[in-house]
């Protein structure tokens, strides 16, 4: 059962768009609050007044890119950017979590692609999170097992649903159109495309993974204001260096007038 | 990595314990008896109670009957065959010689590679991962599991000359395994860039959350490294040099306690290491491996 499908029928996955992500945690809030009341055990928290810790299924880290004038890529020369960089399951298709599993708690489906634990059959060892390079697995400290996204496995096949309710809760509440879901092995799908005009990207390709989820990478920033750089220079000298030397106009006239006093 | 003391536990005294379970299987020495109770007393002692010091690590322990079920894919399955097959194994083998002072030798050469086996299935445990680039090491990994194992199997069971070689063998596996390991994270190659598949320099600007969660207490657990080299010194001194120097004395069951504890002592530092140094890539999510990422 631990072992993984040699083919899935279908890659079910997410698109995150690091170019679109304003970083307001809605997804981390819409995840824990459907996941709370959902498939398994509810994601606790443990000492939420005071030092808190709980489990989540989606964080968002936030990154700072300065530029390297050293990288080829990066002339003309680039602005300093922050990155907002929301992480869950990347339902990897060499899954290493799953194959580690001593109990077969932990499984890969055929029919989509989606990794998901049986917490029926959980013994709670933490290996699968070892063995995860994402992060992406969290035991829960109240129930004892792991959790992890299940892509929403109970919303997006749930015909009690609305139809536009159908996709993960992250994808469904981003305000900014950051998350897409879709099928990651059809090459029409509107995902894929979205890949394919983007430079959808892996994290970590040289674990070996095979990440299905995909990662738009951030725009480069407007360049027409930046300064030359040569790599030694203090980044922000430039912007704080006064903009007219000597007063001109009305300005020029008070200057005169006032040193003439 | 979170040194947790029920795995340190776990994997120094059943090590040892394992260790002793393959000498006495291989008939060194062949014992009958009282003498055939104590040795086994101590060496299923060891065994056993390292396994039930790993099951405090387990969060949901009603569950671990079903680690039976993957031994195709599973390295933690496969030590859960390995250890039941090595204690039955073992058992009959040490119950005849007890009590009937009966020796079968195949069933005891049986049981000594399924000592051995489980040993080497648990450093697989480590050694399969390839997300803490210190443990994922082939061969020295396992190998350094194994000498320890048999280190502390030949001064159990008596062997002197034999814990000589293998006490010398273990400590320069050992070194081995942290010269080499020291350049491991580097080597394996991930960054702060191929995890966030940014370009340029790229440092954590916010953690998801201002506490701690599972993820950093388990995986990107800080620990002050400065002594890193003083209890390298330690485990080296306490492992190898002093019941080296103990066994080349004239023998007394004292000066073998003695040896014995030192060397458990020496084993029980070199785990803690083996967990308190190693790396996790998911660090670079959590703005650890600072240094490592900017290179």
């Amino acid at each position: 059962m631990t072992s993984l499908p040699t083919t899935v029928q279908k890659k079910l996955g997410l698109v995150i768009d690091l170019d679109t992500c304003v970083g307001c945690h809605a997804c981390v809030t819409a995840c824990k609050g459907w996941n709370t009341q959902n498939y398994g055990a509810p994601l606790s928290d443990q000492d939420p007044y005071g030092k808190a810790s709980g489990t989540f299924l989606n964080r968002i880290h936030a990154f700072q890119v300065q530029p390297d004038p050293t990288l080829a890529e990066h002339v003309p020369p680039r602005l300093a950017q922050t990155v907002h960089f929301p992480k869950s399951c990347l339902h990897c298709d060499d899954a290493p979590c799953v194959t580690v599993c001593p109990t077969g708690a932990s499984y890969k489906r055929a029919e989509d692609g989606i990794v998901l634990v049986n917490e029926d059959a959980c013994m709670g060892c933490g290996l699968c999170a070892w063995a995860c390079p994402y992060g992406a697995r969290e035991i829960d400290e109240e129930a004892g097992v792991m959790k992890k996204c299940t892509l929403c496995v109970d919303r997006i096949y749930n015909e009690n649903l609305p139809e536009e309710d159908r996709k993960p809760a992250c994808v469904r509440t981003c305000p900014a159109g950051a998350r897409h879901f879709g099928d990651l092995s059809d090459p029409e799908s509107d995902v894929s495309k979205l890949v394919a005009k983007r430079g959808g990207m892996d994290l970590m390709p040289e674990q070996g993974t095979a990440p299905v989820n995909k990662y738009l990478p951030p725009r480069p920033k407007d360049t027409i204001q930046a300064p030359e750089l040569t790599g030694d220079e203090d980044i922000l000298a430039p912007f704080l260096a006064p903009v007219a030397e000597e007063p001109q106009g009305l300005l020029a006239w008070v200057d005169r007038t006032l040193e003439k006093i | 990595m979170h040194p947790a003391p029920s795995v340190i536990i776990f994997s120094t005294l059943s090590g040892a314990g394992f260790g002793l379970l393959a000498f006495l299987g291989l008939g060194l020495p062949v014992v009958t008896g009282w003498v055939a109770f104590g040795f086994y007393l101590i060496g299923f002692a060891l065994a056993v109670g390292g396994l039930l010091s790993a099951v405090f690590h387990l969060q949901n322990p009603k569950n671990a009957w079903r680690s039976y079920s993957q031994w195709r894919s599973s390295w933690l399955s496969r030590e859960m065959w390995a250890a039941i097959g090595a204690l039955l194994a073992m058992g009959l083998y040490a119950f005849l010689q007890v009590f009937f002072a009966t020796t079968i030798a195949p069933l005891g050469w049986l049981g000594a590679a399924l000592s051995l086996a489980t040993v080497f299935t648990t450093s697989m445990i480590y050694a399969q991962l390839k997300t803490v680039p210190r443990w994922n090491q082939l061969p020295v990994t396992p190998l350094m599991f194994l000498s320890c194992a048999l280190a502390g199997g030949a001064l159990l069971s008596a062997n002197l000359a034999a814990a000589g070689v293998l006490l010398l063998t273990a400590g320069g596996v050992t070194v081995w395994y942290w010269v080499a390991g020291d350049g491991r994270f580097a080597e394996a190659g991930s960054t702060a860039r191929t995890a966030t598949g940014l370009g340029g320099a790229v440092s954590l600007w916010e953690k998801p959350h201002t506490g701690e969660n599972y993820l950093t207490r388990e995986m990107v657990f800080q620990i002050g490294r400065k002594h890193a080299v003083k209890l390298r010194a330690i485990a080296l001194v306490l492992m190898v040099g002093l019941p080296l120097i103990l066994i080349l004395l004239p023998m007394s069951h004292v000066t073998a306690v003695i040896a014995v504890l030192s060397h458990l002592a020496g084993v029980l530092t070199q785990r803690w290491l083996f967990f308190a140094e190693a790396e996790h890539v998911v660090g670079l999510y959590y703005g650890a491996h600072g240094a490592k990422a900017a290179a």
